[in-house]
């Protein structure tokens, strides 16, 4: 099945699901309604022409305040057919919320607690959306490019300022 | 938990709370606190552990403790200078790393079908090198975890043949730097394919010995057959790779289905889980995955060196350098590569700008990570010293789940 098809597929059962598409990225990639996401990820995993079975990366990105936007980006295979997809999510700076799809893949359950950790993107209905990697008591959301580290953690001095020879910090 | 023990005021109680709380919990049950130093969770891995008697009702695994921020060193890095960085992920693994990174970044360049034959195969040999070395701690500590020492010291005593090998190729014993994009820190020493030819003949009755005294023990057996039983839907939707997924009976592996590289060229077998032992995907089946894959890696050096030494042999002009890029600017992209590391899928996700020499993002998929979210699931139930042997099977590397 070609990413075309995949695209008629999808645009058939979901009218508005998608927003656009990306012919530059590997693998192909559409850009998803975030509103739809859920069910586009259920309609890819349980369609017998598709059947992705695998989410093999989920992560998100911090587009800056330029921009304004964050996205989630799904990578999805299917190990019957050998289907590569990339799906991705435009969500809003100021409040980045997403439907989780934590109950199609059980591996998004970690991956999503992760994004959640790293850029503070919320998945709605996430069943322990708790941080992964960093301490529960951290600040901030590092991969956020607004972030500033704390001052300090526990007594512990998280900022250390290393100036090289023009001055600036590392 | 009597006030003695308590430690709701410490800083711990804070950085890391427990999920569940005393109050959530029946009579019967107790919350046990695992690591995060603790021998057998193989680094700091942090378990909380509830339980009824000596049953395991539910797993909770608390991590971090290695979180090195490399997201966020490879947004600020140029693409050669994170290459050492993805060595310190899967630190025991650190050539395949290092493979698996360098390859999404010149496939963004467009020089993949450039390389030399010589560099693709010198790349296929120290990867399948550090295969086996990687393999050897998983199957050896496992052993260890659960009781038989001996296969342990063996197994460390021919890893570290391998080691001395690739720190002759390399300058370091585990942390390369060796893969760079475009070609070769440097080509091999002379003298390293005979050398390697050496040691794979050295090997095998050493191998076949260990099998004998390890995985077809008795004791071993009993251990880990029907323990741990993992079926292939599961790992599959709990996004599990690599030897853990084709224990569960499912022949997958990336270097057969995406042929990178030059393994379409190479001669080697997929070992899949029979249960034979037990049911398929128990722990027995994942250890005897990984003694297959070994006994496969040797296959692949073989074929490696006879093309170093006949079809690619070393020239006085070949410059494994010849191909490294002065500047690594990939046109504005989102790329996904991925690769077959000992432990599973490691996969890079990629966005560039086109514009500088760092990429925007850089998300590390790391395998340990979704192999280790299936813990709960398949030890609710079993008795806790099952629960290591459980662990144990599923060769974590913290250096990778925490990145």
């Amino acid at each position: 099945m070609q990413f075309e098809e995949i695209k008629s597929l999808i645009s058939d059962k979901l009218a508005d699901a998608i927003v656009g598409e990306d012919l530059e990225s590997t693998p192909l990639a559409l850009i998803i309604e975030a509103k739809s996401i859920h069910k586009v990820c259920v309609l890819l995993h349980t369609h017998e022409k598709t059947y992705f079975d695998s989410l093999s990366c989920l992560t998100g990105l911090d587009n800056g305040e330029e921009k304004n936007s964050m996205e989630v980006i799904y990578n999805l295979y299917s190990i019957p057919y050998d289907l590569h997809l990339m799906l991705k999510v435009e969500l809003p700076r100021e409040s980045p919320e997403i439907d989780t799809v934590s109950d199609i893949w059980k591996t998004a359950d970690w991956l999503e607690r992760e994004t959640y950790d790293l850029l503070g993107i919320q998945f709605n209905n996430h069943p322990d959306l708790r941080r992964i990697l960093l301490p529960d008591d951290w600040e901030g959301h590092p991969l956020r490019k607004d972030y500033v580290e704390q001052e300090k953690y526990h007594d512990v001095i998280v900022k250390w300022e290393s100036k090289n020879e023009k001055g600036m910090t590392a | 938990m009597s006030s003695q023990f308590s430690i709701s005021n410490s800083p711990l109680q804070k950085s890391e709370p427990l999920k569940y709380k005393e109050s959530d919990l029946k009579t019967e049950e107790m919350i046990i606190n695992l690591g995060p130093q603790h021998p057998s969770t193989h680094g700091v891995l942090r378990l909380e552990v509830v339980t009824n008697g000596e049953i395991v009702v539910d797993v909770v695994p608390h991590m971090g403790y290695l979180h090195r921020c490399f997201e966020k060193h490879a947004e600020s890095l140029a693409f050669n200078q994170t290459i050492p960085y993805t060595d310190r992920m899967d630190y025991v693994a650190a050539m395949n790393n290092e493979w698996a990174f360098v390859m999404g970044v010149e496939r963004m360049l467009g020089i993949e079908k450039k390389i030399p034959k010589r560099v693709e195969y010198i790349r296929v040999l120290v990867a399948e090198l550090n295969r086996i070395a990687s393999h050897f701690i998983a199957i050896g500590t496992y052993g260890m975890d659960i009781g038989a020492f001996t296969p342990f010291l063996w197994m460390m005593r021919d890893r570290e043949h391998i080691l001395r090998m690739l720190e002759w190729a390399s300058g370091a014993r585990m942390l390369y730097n060796y893969i760079w994009v475009g070609g070769l820190f440097y080509d091999l020493p002379i003298g390293f394919e005979e050398r390697a030819k050496e040691f794979v003949d050295y090997l095998k009755p050493k191998l076949k010995d260990s099998e004998t005294l390890l995985i077809n023990n008795k004791i071993f057996i009993e251990r880990t057959a029907n323990i741990g039983v993992l079926p292939s839907d599961l790992a599959i939707n709990y996004g599990i790779n690599g030897p853990m997924l084709r224990g569960s009976g499912l022949k997958f592996d990336l270097r057969k289905v995406d042929g990178y590289s030059v393994y379409p060229e190479i001669d080697f077998e997929v070992p899949v889980g029979t249960g034979k032992m037990g049911t398929v995907g128990d722990c027995w089946d994942r250890n005897w995955v990984r003694y297959q894959e070994c006994w496969e890696s040797i296959r692949i050096i073989e074929q490696c060196v006879e093309k170093l030494l006949g079809e690619h042999k070393r020239t006085r002009e070949f410059d494994p350098r010849a191909l490294v890029p002065k500047k690594i600017r990939p046109k504005a992209q989102d790329y996904y590569v991925r690769a077959e590391n000992p432990k599973g899928e490691l996969g890079f996700f990629f966005r560039t700008d086109g514009r500088a020499d760092q990429p925007l993002r850089c998300k590390a998929r790391s395998p340990s990570l979704s192999n280790l979210s299936v813990i709960a699931e398949i030890s609710k139930g079993s008795m806790l010293a099952d629960l290591f042997a459980i662990l144990g099977s599923m060769d974590l590397n913290m250096g990778e789940v925490d990145r």
